[in-house]
């Protein structure tokens, strides 16, 4: 899908390309490339050497997933049930809505020439079944119209490949001699569906076949849009201070999200300057929202970074992130929840201090001490963290581990007395060792084991350390020993 | 809340300090903790001990070099007493800012900011905010003090807190058994200044306190503090 505006000429050969295994492939080509024989799927160099003028970008697949989403939503001008199919097509389900158009093959050219309007080819069909109006769209001539009872004869002419089949069970089909569907559907039922008995929807024919005659259901899911607020307010002068518009905006936006029972995760706020110039802030909540006291404050310490330039006369606030959100009961005695409180909270530490400031542990499933407890960002959901391990572990832990000098008592043993920071301790008690094996699937090889040993100083500070590696073990020279941790 | 709170016993026998019980602590206000050395995991370990068992998460407010000098805290010693909700700041006056915005939040059980050495930021006003809004939300707030002078501050409990050489192990003599440290409570606006020795039950959930062994590291700074003035 080209963007609009910078799409280049049509006589010039362009494709696109994706990283495949052994190097860039060809993921599209344009029409000028495809007449010089570009394939896609086959490899970048090997299509240089047959069109040298070819000119190679790389694709956008996340890019045009999400142009044809909101594309999904934008052909609801015609239908109201429509869907994304695959990774370059849209389905409508237009039944009982083409006479508003003037009948089908009116509607199919008023959907071409919007499309064309934005900058889109499109090929197009109308069939009784999706997977007969897949077919047609990519496979029949232009703008075909399938009747209710002609999809039989409609398919028969067209290539297997047009019934939404794996590559390797069109080249098997081709194979058994079976080139087109009419071919197909002449063999007789039982014989393909022994032959195919295992295979998956996408690689059995036979079930694919019966989806585009109709005798398998195949319904069209529709995603639901999820409605856009924004309120906006136009000023007769130049300001340069939002702040005292903020709270009539956020109350407006808060009002249309309760009337129509929804919140908000996200809310910007957009200033239009009158040098053409636009500035925006951002904040985000851990929880959906609509309370319009807590949202404006989010801003608190936000709007001085916007840069006023010589004024600004239009401010826009709009919600993004918009969920569901229902009224829930709180306590009949007043006052709020403490969920609700915390998760007000988490917003407001999170604005002001950004959002990886504030973090929540995470235990993970590791014998190595660091990787045993992570952070994560408190704005994210988290879920409960349990102990399994009940061993002796230290309440605090370094970021990175300090190396100490030591005074052995027997070798292999405890320290008699370390140096850390530059002070002495002498070991009074100790206990260990533990010992904890590198973890061979995560670490690099050579990696040297550690023991570990809690102990205790002459003033009764407890340590954890730890040695790493082992004497003559091959991975080194003589063991080194670190302080990871302090207990309490 | 309050029910949780009254079952820590605290107990302190005989010598110069009896009747003067140091669970005024646990009123929910601002306490300041000065650990013996700046390293010193004891009042964290103190600290965490005053706090009871609750499925409200802790505030913890650590500026930079606190995280840095001194460690992070981790979970799997802790274990799963309160959920944590750790903030990561770079200056002190972030750590009081925090702070304060944690106190006006009622979903809490307890709040534990972390400072380092004697910032300007942290001066008397700053430490009555912190106390009055503390006593507003009726939440309890630990500010611990590492390489720090305790100088002025309108902290109503301020702790000097010392590991000290742990309880005997119950199976192995030679290694540490259960942390002790010694309390030094040496201002207070509840009650009578004094010297404990302070151990944590962890089945219990309780911190005892006793009086101090009378053994060589506790005779040297003992006595005089104990009876400087309350404020």
């Amino acid at each position: 899908m080209e963007r609009q505006g910078n799409a280049p000429p049509d006589d010039l050969p362009v494709a696109l390309a994706a990283e495949g295994a052994h190097g860039p492939v060809i993921h599209a080509a344009n029409r000028a490339a495809r007449l010089n024989g570009i394939r896609a799927g086959a490899r970048v160099v090997d299509m240089r050497a047959i069109c040298p003028e070819l000119h190679i970008d790389y694709a956008n697949p996340q890019g045009d997933r999400a142009a044809l989403d909101r594309l999904v939503l934008w052909a609801r001008r015609w239908c109201p049930w429509t869907a994304r199919d695959g990774t370059d097509g849209l389905v409508l389900d237009t039944t009982g809505s083409d006479h508003l158009w003037g009948g089908e093959a009116a509607m199919l050219v008023e959907i071409e020439t919007r499309l064309s309007l934005l900058g889109l080819s499109a090929g197009l069909a109308v069939a009784p079944t999706w997977g007969a109006a897949w077919a047609l769209a990519r496979h029949g001539g232009v703008r075909r119209i399938c009747p209710a009872d002609g999809v039989g004869p409609a398919l028969a002419p067209l290539p297997v490949a047009a019934l939404r089949l794996e590559a390797e069970t069109v080249l098997l089909l081709q194979r058994l001699g079976l080139k087109t569907i009419g071919a197909l559907a002449g063999v007789p039922r039982l014989a393909l569906a022994r032959r195919f008995v295992r295979a998956e929807l996408a690689g059995n024919p036979l079930l694919r076949l019966d989806q585009a005659t109709g005798r398998l259901a195949e319904p069209v899911s529709s995603v639901q849009a999820m409605p856009r607020f924004r309120v906006q307010s136009r000023l007769a002068e130049p300001i340069l201070d939002p702040t005292p518009y903020l709270p009539a905006l956020c109350h407006d936006l808060c009002t249309q999200l309760r009337d129509r029972g929804y919140g908000c995760r996200r809310l910007q706020l957009v200033v239009y300057r009158t040098d053409g110039e636009v500035a925006s802030v951002t904040v985000a909540t851990s929880a959906p929202s609509r309370d319009a006291d807590h949202l404006r404050r989010l801003f608190d310490d936000k709007l001085e970074r916007i840069n006023p330039g010589f004024g600004f006369d239009l401010i826009t606030l709009e919600a993004g992130g918009v969920e569901r959100m229902d009224i829930v009961q709180t306590r009949l005695a007043g006052g709020a929840e403490e969920g609700l409180e915390l998760s007000r909270l988490i917003d407001r530490l999170s604005a002001r201090f950004g959002p990886r400031a504030v973090t929540r542990p995470v235990l993970r499933e590791s014998h190595v001490p660091e990787r045993v407890q992570g952070w994560t960002s408190a704005m994210a959901a988290g879920q409960a963290a349990t102990l399994a391990d009940r061993r002796d572990r230290p309440v605090r832990l370094l970021d990175t581990p300090e190396e100490l000098r030591v005074l052995y008592a027997v070798p292999e043993g405890p320290p008699a007395q370390f140096i850390w920071r530059r002070q002495t301790h002498r070991v009074a008690r100790y206990a260990g060792p533990e010992r904890i094996a590198p973890e061979w699937w995560h670490d690099r090889p050579g990696t040297r084991l550690r023991d570990y040993f809690k102990v205790e100083d002459q003033a009764g500070r407890r340590f954890w350390l730890y040695r790493e590696g082992l004497h003559e073990d091959g991975r080194g020279g003589d063991p080194r020993w670190f302080l990871h941790g302090m207990f309490d | 809340m309050t029910c949780i709170s009254s079952s820590i016993v605290a107990r302190s026998v005989s010598g110069a300090v009896s009747g003067a019980l140091p669970a005024t602590g646990l009123a929910k206000t601002l306490s300041e903790v000065f650990p013996a050395t700046a390293v010193d995991a004891g009042a964290a370990g103190f600290v965490l001990a005053r706090i009871p068992r609750s499925s409200l998460p802790v505030l913890w407010v650590q500026d930079r070099l606190s995280g840095k000098e001194a460690g992070r805290p981790y979970l799997p010693g802790l274990g799963a007493r309160w959920p944590i909700l750790r903030v990561d700041v770079t200056r002190p006056a972030d750590v009081l800012l925090a702070m304060e915005d944690g106190l006006r939040c009622k979903g809490l059980a307890a709040v534990i900011g972390e400072i380092w050495g004697d910032p300007p930021a942290l001066s008397f006003t700053a430490t009555k905010r912190l106390a009055l809004r503390a006593e507003a939300g009726g939440i309890a707030c630990w500010l611990i003090r590492r390489a720090a002078s305790p100088d002025l501050s309108a902290a109503r409990d301020r702790w000097r807190i010392a590991s000290l050489p742990s309880a005997p192990h119950p199976h192995d003599p030679a290694s540490p058994g259960a942390p002790r440290w010694q309390a030094e409570l040496f201002r207070s606006r509840q009650s009578r200044p004094g010297t404990w020795v302070a151990s944590y039950d962890r089945a219990a959930d309780r911190v005892d306190f006793s009086a101090p062994a009378p053994d060589r590291t506790l005779a040297e700074g003992d006595g005089a503090s104990g009876q400087r003035a309350a404020g």
